[in-house]
């Protein structure tokens, strides 16, 4: 499973970018979301609040039943502010 | 048509883009323009823009493509720049072509209002004195927010 990480997202957990193998009991972005706030104390920054975090999965929008899977191209970032 | 959909650090030639969408074209009565622009609020001194390479373009893409498909358009461009970017510089540039104005205009609008809030970019603002801040999404913007309790 490819992660990314953008914005203050990327500035907390410290990567930009990361390979993981979660456990197979995570199966959606709610259950990779709670995974990963366990994984560093700048994860746990990163997703200290949920609800302000948003998700791709393979560059799409995601939400949090969206399913992941260890081919899965998936993205953590804040509300987006273009234009 | 094919939309033109461009993320990039240069500039853009805003006439050099218009022309584009007018080379050999006797059908087109209206040509609507947008340029976004860094304002200097607050004693900013640069705003820098990230992206999702890859889909920030898919984003942008499918959203001129439903443009496309709701207004009868003959042409089609989003310029979007990225990287550190000083006040009174271009941001976005978005033009909308049609044979009459208000196609043109109205897909322009909805345009620029999408990239606002669905395509994958943020701005991280740097002040005078030294502060920095990540801008916050609008209220309005939040109505798609994700919940993610269980």
């Amino acid at each position: 499973m490819h992660l990314l990480y953008f914005a203050w997202v990327r500035q907390r957990v410290g990567l930009g970018e990361e390979d993981i193998a979660p456990p197979p009991a995570v199966r959606d972005v709610a259950g990779l979301v709670a995974f990963l706030a366990a994984r560093s104390p700048g994860h746990a920054a990163a997703f200290a609040d949920p609800r302000q975090i948003r998700c791709a999965v393979n560059q799409e929008f995601a939400d949090p039943t969206t399913p992941v899977g260890p081919e899965d191209e998936i993205a953590f970032f804040p509300p987006v502010t273009g234009g | 048509m094919t939309p033109r959909v461009t993320v990039q650090a240069a500039p853009f030639d805003l006439a050099a883009e218009m022309t584009a969408l007018l080379a050999g074209r006797v059908d087109v009565g209206g040509l609507a323009s947008f340029v976004g622009l860094v304002r200097a609020d607050e004693g900013l001194a640069a705003l820098t823009l990230e992206h999702y390479p890859g889909m920030t373009e898919r984003a942008i893409a499918g959203i001129a493509a439903e443009a496309c498909g709701r207004w009868p358009l003959t042409g089609c461009t989003v310029i979007h720049r990225v990287g550190r970017l000083p006040p009174g510089a271009p941001i976005v540039l978005v033009l909308t072509a049609s044979a009459h104005r208000a196609a043109s205009l109205e897909a322009c609008a909805f345009l620029i209002d999408w990239l606002k809030t669905g395509a994958p970019f943020w701005k991280r603002e740097e002040f005078a004195d030294g502060r920095e801040r990540w801008v916050e999404a609008k209220a309005a913007d939040d109505a798609a927010a994700l919940r993610w309790a269980r």
